[in-house]
């Protein structure tokens, strides 16, 4: 398969939690999958996440969140870049999040559901099949 | 995870094995082993109760006195937590070890926009001594000990327990606490960091410098291997990187005048369990070793007491999987069992559902009879240091010993620990490990069961913890109600005092403390830390 681009995608930590191994792992894999990989660093605000996909024209945010409050922190990304104008930018998350939460995210608009201990391929699968 | 790698055959036979530190080991030991390694007993291991204490810093170990436990507990709001605590001393468990929430952890109230949606969640919420008196009702202060996981704002949580103690009337001489008030562990891993490096450091010797003078049974300082060794740093690395982390505040301490054996005697560590059980042995012997010697060495300490390695060997939350969630029990067994057999002074495991997330009561009880039954029935308590003179295992000691040595030059080399994270080094050393790690689980290079082999398909269903959004209510109104009936005159004098203070070199403790008796918020004092001294600008790491 060949791709027209190079796919760019911000790996970010929306939230105070600061457990970022997860979110530095998958940046490297996405890299090593011949992605463009931002981070975002830790602690950052859902409008700090979308200024930095606006400012680097990203193709995917990929969120990881540990603590377990994925569906709020999900549903406010999804508002607000239908707000923006910005529902061509792809939102995934990874993390600690229940099988039942799958299809709650999946229905607010997130295009991939990682949990934690899923294999790279299968996420750099799904993010190269949404282009 | 940690397992080594085995290099196989191909009748399946082990032609390898590389513990992940580096060591080698090989298929059988013996006395020539130790000869070539130089081994001499005095120097080498002592007497358990000797210097330099690889052994045991006890001269009976378990003999004299069983390991301390410390479940991690606390959630939802300071009335559900102090449940928890009791039911915990109640099943036998003899010391405390708080989880606070997010936004307390990170200086936020609960009502503040960026709390939404974490108040309770991973932790108790706590934003004013009032929560503090709740959640330690009824809690004997002069004989249960508190461990406070708590880094960016442990001045303010330490300041808050003496407030609390006292208001029980409990004088602070008393109180036993160890907020965990490492700061620079949280810049490598864990991340619950505010302040900029010099600040953060400066609050972390406060506390130390405030205990030493004030707060006689107080250990103010842990010092975390433990969260490095789970964001993928290897065993050495966890110790390497935790000694050079140590050094830095010795170094500030003494910059004020004070004389290491003043102090050190206060520090206690936090090393991790998981991973394979020998190496891990080797590394808690030789860790006690190497920091008895680094004390005497390179800081004249020359008090026997103050060269004790003490600490919490425990947790081994990146062991547990999802997949099979019961082989966590098993795994945390084996686990307890080498930090029993490390001579572990105080323990805590992580409890098998923290896979998924905080435990049930049910879960943590288990974890807690875990530990009991390995002192209570299996014979952990017969002798001290059951495995001295092992030629394998005095064997990797004593390499163990030269890895730890490489990681702290290789810090030395740079400038030290505060360049060596304010340049993002050991951040993107770690990140390295914990990448070629799991892409070594994925290709089936270190073994996970459950995960890689012997797989099952379907999961069980195990019940878990849930969060309540209740809790939010109920806690912000009470914050709500305490804004309006507190004595707000009191609490703006104090926060000005408290703003002086942390413009000047003086220590904030002192005013901290007045803080918290005015019932200023967590919120409100973290603010005039984040005017103060700003906030950190992580080093970009790729």
């Amino acid at each position: 398969m060949e791709y027209k681009k190079r796919i760019r995608v911000l790996v970010a930590k929306p939230g105070l939690d600061g457990h970022d191994r997860g979110a530095k792992v998958i940046a490297l894999a996405l890299r090593d999958a011949g992605m463009e990989v931002l981070y975002s660093g830790l602690h950052q605000s859902i409008e700090q996440i979308i200024a930095t996909a606006v400012q680097e024209s990203v193709d995917v945010i990929g969120l990881s969140v540990m603590t377990g409050a994925h569906l709020p922190i999900c549903a406010r990304l999804m508002k607000m870049l239908r707000e923006k104008d910005l529902s061509d930018v792809f939102v995934v998350v990874g993390g600690v999040i229940p099988q039942n939460d799958i299809p709650k995210l999946e229905k607010i608009g997130v295009k991939g559901v990682f949990p934690g201990g899923t294999r790279f391929e299968v996420i750099i699968d799904s993010i190269r099949a949404l282009f | 995870m940690g397992v080594a790698k085995y290099i196989k055959n191909q009748s399946d036979g082990i032609d390898k094995v590389i513990y992940q530190s580096g060591i080698e080991v090989k298929p059988c030991y013996g006395p020539k082993d130790l000869e070539d390694i130089g081994f001499d007993y005095d120097k080498d291991l002592g007497d358990p109760g000797q210097y330099p204490f690889t052994r045991n810093i006890h001269p009976q170990g378990y003999r004299s006195r069983a390991w301390t436990t410390r479940q991690y507990t606390g959630f939802g709001t300071p009335q559900d937590t102090n449940e928890r605590f009791k039911y915990m001393i109640a099943h036998g468990q003899n010391g405390l070890n708080v989880a606070f929430d997010l936004p307390t952890q990170m200086g936020y109230d609960s009502d503040s926009p960026q709390s939404e949606g974490e108040v309770g969640r991973v932790g108790m919420a706590v934003d004013s001594l009032q929560d503090f008196e709740i959640a330690f009702k009824d809690i004997q202060f002069d004989k249960i000990g508190s461990g406070l996981t708590i880094n960016a704002v442990a001045t303010i949580m330490l300041a808050m327990y003496q407030a609390t103690a006292e208001k029980y009337g409990y004088p602070k001489e008393k109180i036993s606490a160890t907020p965990q008030n490492d700061i620079l562990k949280e810049m490598i891993g864990r991340g619950a960091w505010i302040f900029p490096v010099e600040p953060s450091v400066r609050l972390v010797c406060d506390t130390i410098e405030y205990s030493v003078k004030e707060l006689p049974r107080c250990n103010p300082v842990s010092i975390c291997g433990y969260h490095i060794r789970e964001s993928g740093a290897t065993p050495s690395q966890e110790v390497g990187f935790a000694f050079e982390i140590a050094k830095t505040y010795i170094d500030n301490l003494v910059g004020r005048g004070l004389a290491p054996d003043d102090f050190v005697g206060r520090f206690s560590f936090n090393l991790n369990v998981f991973g394979n059980m020998w190496e891990q042995i080797a590394k808690f012997r030789a860790a006690r070793k190497l920091w008895a010697k680094l004390l005497k060495e390179e800081y004249g300490v020359t008090d026997k007491k103050n060269l004790f390695l003490r600490g919490l060997f425990g947790g081994g939350g990146s062991g547990l999987t999802k997949e099979q969630p019961e082989n966590n029990i098993i795994r945390g067994a084996y686990y307890a069992l080498a930090a029993a057999l490390s001579g572990a002074q105080t323990t805590a495991l992580c409890s098998f559902d923290e896979a998924f997330t905080i435990p049930t009561p049910r879960a943590a009880l288990l974890s807690l009879r875990t530990l009991e039954i390995l002192m209570e029935e299996v014979g952990l308590r017969d002798t001290v240091d059951p495995l001295a003179g092992s030629y394998f295992v005095e064997t990797i000691t004593k390499e163990m010993e030269d890895k730890i040595k490489e990681e702290m030059l290789r810090v030395q080399k740079i400038g030290g620990m505060t360049n060596a994270i304010s340049s993002g080094y050991i951040q993107r050393e770690v990140a390295r490990q914990a990448y070629e790690f799991e892409k070594s689980l994925q290709n089936g290079e270190i073994i996970k069961v459950g995960v890689n082999k012997y797989t099952e398909g379907e999961q069980p269903d195990v019940d878990l913890h849930e969060y309540d959004d209740s809790w939010v209510n109920t806690q912000i109104s009470r914050l709500k109600e305490l804004r309006r009936t507190r004595d707000n005159r009191e609490v703006s004098r104090s926060l000005k005092a408290l703003e002086k203070t942390a413009k000047s070199e003086n220590n904030v403790m002192p005013a901290l403390v007045d803080c918290c008796r005015a019932y200023a918020t967590v919120g409100e004092m973290t603010g005039v830390f984040r005017d103060v001294f700003g906030e950190w600008d992580e080093p970009c790491l790729f």
